[in-house]
């Protein structure tokens, strides 16, 4: 007779959809505000998208558990990178601390699958996309979450960057402007709303310029 | 069904010839295919003249919606429909397969069909197979004795209520006839609670979405409300549409040209319905 | 991993203005070995009628054979050709009889029925029929082309447009899928010519 172990899991899956496309001079960061577990809904007004500094946004979908966990994390480094430097942590450095921490849990990973966007030194927007245990890319635009598999190819078509392996590298900011790029976004996300059942609710969207940070919401379908 | 060199049409029930093969392939670490579901809320009540069911219409494979609009209120006789949640070919199969009985049944009796039998048709086969033919069904019909309203079980257990809910989102549904049911409604007030009950199943239960069909069956009448409510329209379209940047690469193209379609003039007179 | 992933494959069906479009990928791999780059998933059943097997390619053509079958027993008892609807029911029987023993195929059919009024629906691998006005997916692309054809969909589309419209969902979903691709067919159907495309697309 084998001993019955307790059946408990310590992950749960939330749902959600981030998308963050990156242009010459802004960054355009979204997700969804549903969470989920199973077929319940838990909230329709669940914020997935955190700035984490001046000029970066993380966006990040999973198990929302963990995710508020590394989001805590990051902005206690962040603080403490404040008090040591006098100033605001970069987008790139951002990027490189997540990858780190995430990496640092590799064999109990956080079950959080982010994209990072923002800004960097020259004002140019970037997004940096990343899987659970911290391998990261930075990219022109990027989605993850559930309707991620929905929505990438349709960002493809659209905003085709050119391959990482071009020498000389060649710049990945999306050739939209603002209002497309936010445009394409919208239309993005009700399609994967059509289709993706843990998707819906509502839309929030970021958007770092150099204006500053600028935040919109639009319905979407609430079933 | 195979008959020596060539297979002829099936005479009807299931075959088996690919359960070694698959049983096969299974053990060689391939995973069995998901079939498409209804995860669904599906409600039926009595009111004073009759039932009135309801259903939503959103099909799910995992967690993609597969039909945003399909229809789960399924003809069983003039008189009888019923709803069906499950695996998506059970239910359409057995509530097909059990229309057609019923109507071979009225040909040899010349009599409406009772809800009552089928109920029997139903449970006997899910019992049959039990439970491996996945259909959760609520029946209604009215009849020489007046309105049913029943549920049936996967299993081929079945009940007889005043109201009643099954699929994914029949806990959501359920609450609402909980607080709202009473006995002696009418026609538009249990349309109205049947609606709320969908709705409730729509937007708190994932497995359910989109519209709501309504179905309301009375003495020697019936009104099926196909989308009485679309309570879930897409919210974005851009205004510009998209353009492609990179047109199609083509290899080759071969056009073949159609002949006019032969028309046919109908001799005859068509098959009496009843 | 899942039966239908074993040989991968992408097909899309889409209704135009009295026309449809029916496509596939062109690859036949053993899991992620490509073993033939110009495999045929769309099977023409009569003039006006087209049916897309995705899945594991020995049921498809199995499948196949049994359909034609079928329909030709069909023509010499009726003289005419089955309506897309009638069609699909034989398909949706045909599948169902083996419940519990299933074809591992997901069809998409496409045709013009009577009056040239379009028709395309799917079905899982037991024969539920699903319906659609707009467009209908199946294979180990279909998470991907649904996404890239709810955003590209157009109601209305002219044959150009459309053979258009499919080909880039068809390419740009195939792209993100590592078990379909290289090229495509897209037969475009209209009330007076079929046209065959062969689609040039990634080579990996």
């Amino acid at each position: 007779m084998t001993k019955e172990h307790a059946n408990w899991s310590p992950y749960d899956f939330n749902g959600g959809t981030c998308v963050a496309v990156a242009g010459a001079d802004y960054c355009v960061i979204a997700a969804d505000t549903r969470m989920s577990t199973g077929y319940n809904i838990l909230t329709r007004d669940y914020s997935k998208i955190c700035k984490l500094a001046e000029k970066s946004v993380l966006a990040s979908s999973g198990f929302q558990a963990d995710v508020r966990a590394l989001q805590k994390h990051l902005d206690a480094r962040h603080l403490i990178y404040q008090h040591q430097h006098n100033k605001q942590m970069s987008c790139p450095a951002m990027a490189q601390l997540l990858s780190n921490t995430l990496y640092y849990k590799r064999f109990f990973p956080y079950y959080a699958f982010n994209v990072l966007g923002g800004l960097d030194n020259e004002g140019k927007g970037c997004v940096f996309t990343y899987d659970a245990v911290g391998s990261y890319e930075k990219v022109g635009y990027s989605s993850q979450g559930s309707g991620a598999k929905l929505i990438m190819p349709f960002l493809d078509n659209q905003l085709k960057s050119p391959s990482p392996l071009l020498i000389p590298a060649q710049d990945a900011v999306t050739p939209l402007s603002e209002s497309e790029a936010i445009d394409l976004v919208r239309t993005a996300f009700a399609s994967a709303t059509e289709r993706d059942i843990y998707t819906g609710d509502k839309l929030e969207i970021l958007v770092l310029n150099k204006e500053g940070l600028r935040r919109e919401y639009m319905e979407l379908r609430l079933d | 069904m195979t008959n020596g060199a060539f297979e002829v049409p099936a005479k009807g029930g299931f075959s088996f010839d690919n359960c070694k093969r698959n049983e096969m392939l299974l053990n060689k670490g391939l995973k069995a295919p998901g079939f498409l579901k209804t995860g669904t809320t599906i409600v039926g009540l009595v009111y004073q003249d009759g039932v009135i069911l309801g259903a939503d219409t959103r099909a799910t494979e995992g967690p993609i919606v597969a039909d945003k609009n399909c229809e789960k209120i399924h003809y069983m006789a003039p008189n009888i429909y019923c709803c069906g949640a499950g695996t998506a070919a059970d239910t359409e199969a057995v509530t097909d397969m059990v229309s057609s009985q019923l109507k071979l049944h009225r040909y040899h009796t010349g009599r409406e069909s009772r809800v009552i039998t089928a109920l029997t048709l139903l449970k006997s086969h899910l019992f049959r197979y039990q439970g491996h033919v996945s259909a959760a069904l609520v029946l209604g019909g009215v009849d020489v004795s007046g309105p049913h309203l029943h549920t049936i079980y996967p299993h081929g257990s079945t009940d007889t209520l005043p109201f009643a809910t099954m699929g994914s989102g029949s806990l959501a549904a359920m609450s609402v006839f909980e607080s709202k049911y009473r006995e002696g409604l009418t026609r538009d007030e249990g349309v109205k609670i049947v609606c709320e009950a969908i709705a409730s199943g729509i937007f708190n239960d994932l497995g359910s979405g989109s519209n709501v069909d309504v179905c309301v069956i009375t003495k020697g009448n019936v009104e099926y409300l196909r989308n009485h409510v679309q309570p879930n329209p897409r919210t974005y379209t851009s205004a510009k549409g998209y353009t492609f940047s990179k047109p199609t690469e083509v290899l080759s193209t071969k056009v073949t040209a159609l002949a006019q379609r032969a028309v046919v003039t109908e001799r005859g007179d068509a098959m009496e319905e009843e | 991993m899942s039966i239908f992933e074993y040989n991968g494959s992408a097909t899309v069906a889409m209704v135009g203005k009295n026309c449809i479009a029916i496509g596939s990928d062109r690859r036949l791999g053993v899991q992620l070995q490509t073993i033939a780059t110009d495999f045929q998933r769309i099977f023409q059943i009569h003039d006006r009628l087209f049916i897309g097997l995705s899945g594991l390619g020995s049921d498809a053509q199995t499948l196949y054979q049994r359909l034609v079958f079928r329909h030709k027993l069909y023509q010499l008892r009726e003289e005419r050709d089955m309506k897309p609807e009638t069609f699909a029911n034989l398909v949706s029987a045909i599948l169902y009889e083996k419940r519990f023993g299933p074809y591992f195929c997901q069809p998409v059919i496409a045709g013009l029925g009577d009056d040239n009024k379009p028709f395309i629906c799917t079905m899982d691998s037991i024969g539920a029929k699903e319906l659609a006005k707009d467009f209908v997916v199946a294979g180990t692309a279909s998470e991907s082309l649904y996404g890239a054809c709810e955003s590209m969909y157009k109601p209305d589309m002219e044959p150009e447009e459309l053979f258009e419209t499919v080909s880039q969902a068809l390419q740009a979903s195939v792209d993100r899928d590592c078990l379909s691709g290289w090229g495509g067919h897209v037969y475009i159907v209209t009330p007076t010519e079929i046209k065959e495309h062969i689609l040039k697309g990634r080579m990996d």
